[in-house]
């Protein structure tokens, strides 16, 4: 399957990473093979390199993030970049001013590029045709979070070695999760086989999952589903959920869906066990399975500034 | 696009020897001596430079790999490369004479961007480059110690050094004159 060409790049360069629906596999190779080199840089004495002398870099977050925040300023310091970061709260947002706006004064004051997180989905699209340098979504809405999806693709070739014909499972709030669809995106297009795994109120009719990927396996079946799986990766649950009457109880929940360590003994031996955190224990995950030998959830946030850093070189240059 | 060949693989192979025993002559000896190739061609120059000084000196080198793609001056002119390949260097520099090591000498700036990357791993007692073609056109003051062949040439020719650990089959160093290429 070949990527759509779109606005995201221009004369075969990559301008915007706003999804991975416009990744190939073999753009995916190169960002995962140079994300390699940048974890060298990471274990290095002096973890910094030249490279984005002069670069700004803002990271423009209108939701709050722990780990994607502080994994892009590294990232971007890593690089030798100057990295400002600017949160809504208290800024001149709370005045009133656009999102559009806000996009135009940060290119005034000189940005290079926009590391942008925003509870709407498609704001990073509508962000990237206002804006003169490069886009990167760091999670917008339930639509993507590509640089998540980038850097469970790396963990899972560290680890494994390959991801072509492994049996991928996600498993959670399905509907509602913008790492599951880029996930998708990410996993299928690097030949994986993937299976979603929720309750019916979590994941919605599996004619709209079909419809792009025909060959999803969809179930609410986790103890069975998750037989022979190469890699297992689970999902926050929002307490809202349950507050929304998708879910009866948190403990009904948990009772299908947790990543307990019996259902993990009933994956492959040396199944990967994921969450993009952040978690709640007892709920998707038991906290044995949580730091279990098979959990690579610390890893995870390990390589996000490898991957972070590769793309934010893929992106450099002009 | 002609292609005449200036050196063939036993020209190599004595250049090579050649610049082992000069860099074993300058440094008496070799205890103190690391070698780094430069990616991609400099590695396996370095490999051939380290087993020639493990003949002659009974001793083995250490040899590093560097990759200076982060350390380029023209990522704005050229833009990003594909891939950045990996650097390893499993020693400590500190203290060492390091011989850097690459197929071609020319404008100076991948040697310029290979010194700031090897400082930031350390501190060596003193940095040599040993070429196997200089073939002049320099920008920057920089200069080797160690060169296979001096080969004059024209900014609008290209050198292509060919070694069977990248290149498979072929070996040789070649001048390749094309009307558009004028960078290397």
């Amino acid at each position: 399957m070949s990527a759509p060409a779109s606005a995201a790049t221009a004369r075969g360069r990559r301008r915007h990473v706003l999804d991975l629906d416009d990744f190939s596999t073999q753009e995916i190779d190169e960002i995962l093979d140079t994300a390699v080199s940048m974890k060298e840089v990471l274990g290095r004495a002096i973890k910094q390199v030249p490279t984005l002398r002069g670069k700004t870099i803002v990271n423009m977050f209108f939701e709050d993030s722990t780990r994607t925040r502080i994994s892009f300023e590294l990232a971007g310091k890593a690089l030798s970049a100057n990295v400002v970061n600017f949160t809504a709260r208290g800024s001149s947002v709370e005045k009133g001013e656009s999102l559009i706006d806000t996009v135009r004064t940060l290119q005034a004051l000189g940005a290079d590029m926009l590391v942008m997180r925003h509870s709407e989905s498609g704001a990073p699209y509508l962000v990237a045709q206002h804006f003169h340098g490069s886009v990167i979504n760091a999670g917008d809405g339930r639509h993507a979070h590509p640089t998540q999806a980038l850097l469970d693709l790396f963990t899972v070739r560290q680890r494994l070695g390959r991801i072509e014909g492994l049996k991928v499972v996600i498993v959670g709030d399905i509907l509602h999760s913008r790492v599951a669809r880029s996930n998708l995106w990410g996993f299928t297009r690097m030949g994986a086989s993937v299976t979603l795994c929720a309750p019916q109120t979590l994941i919605g009719p599996e004619s709209f999952w079909k419809a792009t990927w025909p060959d999803l396996t969809i179930t609410s079946n986790l103890d069975e589903c998750i037989m022979g799986a190469d890699v297992v990766m689970t999902l926050r649950l929002q307490k809202e959920r349950m507050e929304g009457g998708l879910i009866p109880s948190l403990r009904e929940y948990s009772r299908f869906f947790a990543l307990t360590a019996e259902r993990v003994a009933r994956a492959a031996p040396h199944c990967l066990v994921m969450h993009p955190g952040p978690m709640n224990e007892g709920v998707e995950i038991m906290p044995d399975v949580a730091v279990s030998t098979q959990s690579v959830i610390e890893e995870q946030v390990a390589n996000g500034v490898a991957v972070r850093m590769a793309l934010l070189y893929r992106l450099s240059g002009e | 696009m002609a292609e005449k060949q200036i050196l063939d693989a036993d020209d190599i192979r004595r250049a090579i020897t050649r610049i082992a025993h000069e860099i074993t002559e300058r440094n008496a000896g070799v205890r103190d001596v690391a070698l780094v190739g430069i990616r991609q061609r400099g590695v396996p120059l370095a490999m051939r430079i380290a087993a020639v000084l493990e003949e002659i000196e009974r001793v083995r080198v250490p040899v590093g790999i560097l990759d200076i793609t982060l350390y380029r001056d023209d990522l704005g002119i050229r833009g990003p490369a594909p891939v950045v390949r990996a650097t390893d260097i499993p020693f400590d520099i500190n203290g060492r004479t390091v011989v850097l090591v690459d197929d071609v000498l020319y404008t100076g700036r991948t040697v310029r961007a290979a010194l700031d990357a090897l400082t930031d791993f350390g501190r060596p007692a003193r940095i040599q480059l040993a070429v196997l073609i200089d073939r002049g056109h320099r920008e920057l003051p920089i200069r080797a110690d160690f060169v296979g062949k001096n080969v004059p040439t024209s900014r609008d020719e290209r050198i292509a050094t060919r070694l069977h650990e990248v290149d498979g089959d072929v070996e040789g160093v070649f001048i390749v004159r094309t009307a558009e290429t004028a960078t290397e």
